[in-house]
Formats: C-alpha cells, structure tokens, sequence
C-alpha cells in the first residue's frame, strides 16, 4: 500500500499543472501552406533593368520614367533637366507568377513589350526554394520614319521586321535578409538589323543587380549590365546605374544615376552613350551620367479572393 | 484499503477528465480589422485564428499570424507586413486571458451570455492589458460562437505611423472577433 501516498502526490500535481496549462499547445504545431518570401525589392525593376518582383495579381501599375540629359551638360543645360527622353508604360499582374507590360518610349520612338513569368519561388516556411527563378521576354518596334532610323540607307528596303528587336532574361535572385537581395540577370540581345556588318545581331550580357534597404521606405539600389566581349557597337558603353528607391503610401519613386538614356532591353543594353568617367568633364569631351526617375503607382483592379467578413 | 485505493485514483483522474470534456477549440477563426479615416478605408481579414478555451476555468487563448491577414490591395498587405507589423521579426500576435460569465454547465443548453474577458495582448512584439465584453451563442446542437468587439492603437504597441500617412491611418483599429468553436475530444 506504499503507492496510496504517491497516487494522492499525483492527484495535486495534476491538478496544480492544469490550472498553469499552456491552452494552445494542446492544439500542437500548426501545418502551415507555403509562405513566399515578399519585397526582395520595392518594384518590379531595379532601375532600368527587371528585378524579382512581379507586379501583383490583379493590378495595374502604371509607371512614368524619365531620363534627362547628361549631368555634364553645365548650368545653360541646367544640368541635362532641359532635355529629357520619357517611357509610359502599364503593366499588370495576371497572377502571382505571371506579369505583362507594354510601354511607349521617346527614345526612336520605341513600343516595347514584355512578359515575365517566376518559375520558382522563394520560400520562407512551408516549400523549400532558396530563390526565385524568373523568366522574361520582351520586344521592342521602333515607329520612326523610314528617313530617320540610325540605320537610313536610301539604297536598302525598309523592312518592318528591321525595325523589331527582342530580349531574353533570365533572373536568379535572393533576398537573403531583410537588408539584401541580390539578383544575377544574364540574357541575350537580338536584334533584327545592325548598323555594321560586324555587329552582331545576338549580344549577350551577364549582368547583375542588387539592393540593400537603408529604412523602412527607402532602399539603395545598382545594377550593371555586363555585355560580353566584342557585343558592343563602337562608342557605346556598359550600363550602370544607381539610385534609390523611395516609398510612399501607393507609389514608390526610384531616383537614379544612370550612363543609359533608353528605357527598354536594347536601348540600355546595347545602346547606352554616357561615360561614368566623363560625370565631371566638360561637355564637349561627350555624354556623362544621366539622372533619371522613375515613378510607379499601382491600381488593384481585381481584388484578390478573401474572406468576407 | 481498497476504498482509500480507488478514492486516490479517481481523484488523480478526476482533473483530466473534467478538462477534457469542457475545452473548446478552433483553427478557423476569423479576426478583422478596420481602420477608417475621411482618406481612406483599410480592411483587413484574418480567417485562420487559432484559439482555446477552457470552459471549466475560463482560462482563454487566441493565436494568429500577421502574415495570414487579406487585404483589398496587394501592396496594403505588403506595407502592413514590412512597414508597419514586421511580421518577419514579430510573425504572431497572441492573446491570453480569462473568459467571465458563463459556466461551463450553462453550454449544454442553448442561449446567449454576456461576457467579460480580460488578459494580455501581445502584438509586434507589445504585451498589454486589454479588458473587453463579448457574446457567447449556444445554438443548442453544441455550436457555441464567441463574439466580441475592441478597439487598439498601434501606438500602444510601438507601430510607428509616418507623418505623410498619418491620415491614411486611423489612431486606433476596430477589432472584430468571431470564433466558432468545438468540442475537444
């Protein structure tokens, strides 16, 4: 009859851990759906080139982009604000993976188009995907007159398809805490008809871009884009650029530094004059950086599913 | 001997089966949230909410994740997480207290009770005291809903709101609770 005293123990014990009870641990670990990871950038482009992001499912982002003269310009030039070249452009989210987006440039008065679809990704709970994995595909259709293309030459049919370029990227990137993220965006150039014989019509590019967020609302941004040997036409220069981002309520404002004029694949990719060494030097030396701003807002034009409440 | 025997076992018992047969629980339940200025409306909805009651001590929890509330715009739902819940540094808000007003026994049978519950709020990280009423509905067929209304500020839990927003943004946040419950087994 030794075990009545430890019976009685065990009835107090009982009762005193039921009064301290953690309730929900009975319920146990919650199995929870995938949860992706969000905001590796404030928006859909780094600054002239695609990040990660995809516009959300069911809006509209209209974006306003500007690219002014060369800084070097001087004070008459006020400092390259008096000529600017500007993209309109709408793009929307069809669904969580996939975007579209057109956009009209000033630049050879440019329509260019694009799709962009994430195959992978990245994953902070529930699946198990480190990136995220994106592809795009744009083209671009310059609407000059048939006198006024770079490439005018009296004795040469003026084909439309000679007028169409396309650009293939594809995007691997990580936000690797809330500071960084990182994007490596490697892709191909092809254009229908080159100025040169020797030009090539493929140009490929490794290239890369990357964040870090300095508060709440405002981020550093870079990018460069690397165009393989011998892809760059005579007098034209790798892009790099630099600005931030800047967030307000429904729109973010990226401000930047930019040696590219043009707003789509091939214009700054293959085509961008400014000199980072020429940022300071008189204007008669050539074209140094550009400031530039692009201005995004967003319109939820379908409400995603949710519960009503 | 015998009898002391079987009086010590029924009394070590006795508290298991008591709790087991008066604890009610849900994984479905809904939180909303509304912040209303002449700017702006923001909604949002939240229709995972974990939580526990025990009806024998009134002892009541709830647990929800920040992440899982909807918006009517994606890039509300992005701001809210990033901007203003750091939901990946404070990923839940929890809620733990007591239930006040209705008696276990009273659940059998149908009907509605007033009812108070007081205890400590935790959201971003914030522990504070909240006291609030609420309605218990019991449809007689062992549905018991738990419903209760309040307001809190996202300043009393170090949510900073930036002046050029400040309009957008109410002060204080109308709470909505609906909790239908089940027995646990």
């Amino acid at each position: 009859m030794r075990f009545i005293p430890l019976l009685l123990v065990a009835a107090l014990c009982a009762t005193h851990s039921h009064a301290q009870e953690d309730l929900l641990g009975l319920l146990g670990e919650e199995e929870s759906g995938p949860e992706y990871t969000n905001a590796a950038f404030k928006t859909t482009r780094v600054i002239n080139g695609h990040s990660l992001e995809n516009t959300a499912a069911g809006v509209l982002d209209f974006r306003i982009g500007h690219r002014f003269g060369p800084v070097n310009g001087g004070g008459r030039e006020a400092y390259g604000l008096d000529g600017a070249t500007v993209r309109l452009g709408f793009d929307y989210g069809v669904n969580d993976r996939l975007m579209v987006g057109i956009g009209r440039s000033g630049y050879q008065k440019t329509i260019d188009g694009f799709v962009k679809y994430k195959l992978v990704r990245q994953c902070d709970a529930g699946c198990k995907a480190p990136i995220t994995l994106a592809v795009v595909a744009a083209s671009s259709m310059t609407t000059l007159a048939s006198d006024q293309v770079p490439w005018y030459n009296p004795s040469r049919t003026d084909y439309f398809s000679h007028r169409l370029s396309y650009a293939w990227t594809v995007i691997v990137g990580r936000k690797f805490n809330e500071t960084l993220s990182l994007q490596l965006n490697p892709g191909v150039v092809h254009r229908n008809l080159v100025a040169a014989a020797d030009s090539p019509n493929d140009v490929f590019h490794v290239s890369g871009a990357g964040r870090v967020k300095l508060t709440k609302r405002l981020t550093f941004n870079a990018e460069y884009f690397n165009v393989l040997p011998d892809g760059l036409d005579e007098g034209f220069k790798q892009s790099l650029s630099v600005g931030f981002d800047i967030e307000t309520g429904g729109h973010v404002f990226q401000l930047h530094f930019s040696n590219s004029a043009g707003m789509f694949d091939r214009a700054f990719i293959t085509e961008s004059t400014g000199d980072w060494g020429k940022t300071f030097s008189n204007p008669s030396d050539g074209a140094g950086v550009h400031f530039g701003f692009n201005i995004s807002r967003v319109f939820t034009l379908h409400e995603p599913k949710r519960p009503k409440g | 001997m015998n009898l002391l025997k079987t009086f010590a076992l029924s009394l070590a018992l006795a508290p298991l089966t008591l709790a087991a047969q008066e604890r009610y629980m849900t994984r479905t339940g809904h939180v909303d949230f509304h912040s209303s200025t002449p700017i702006e409306d923001i909604h949002a909805d939240n229709d995972k909410v974990t939580s526990v009651w025990d009806a024998t001590s009134g002892a009541i929890e709830f647990s929800l994740l920040i992440k899982a509330f909807t918006f009517e715009k994606a890039l509300m739902q992005e701001h809210f997480n990033e901007n203003y819940m750091e939901s990946n540094k404070f990923p839940k808000a929890t809620f733990k207290g007591t239930l006040k007003g209705v008696a276990a026994d009273q659940l059998a049978k149908g009907g509605s009770y007033q009812v108070t519950v007081e205890g400590t709020i935790n959201i971003h990280g914030v522990d504070q005291p909240i006291k609030t009423t609420g309605t218990i509905t019991v449809d007689g067929k062992g549905g018991i809903r738990a419903e209760s209304k309040f307001q809190v500020k996202p300043e009393d839990h170090g949510i900073k709101i930036p002046g050029a927003v400040r309009k957008n943004i109410a002060e204080t946040m109308d709470l909505n609770v609906r909790m239908d419950y089940t027995k646990m087994p």
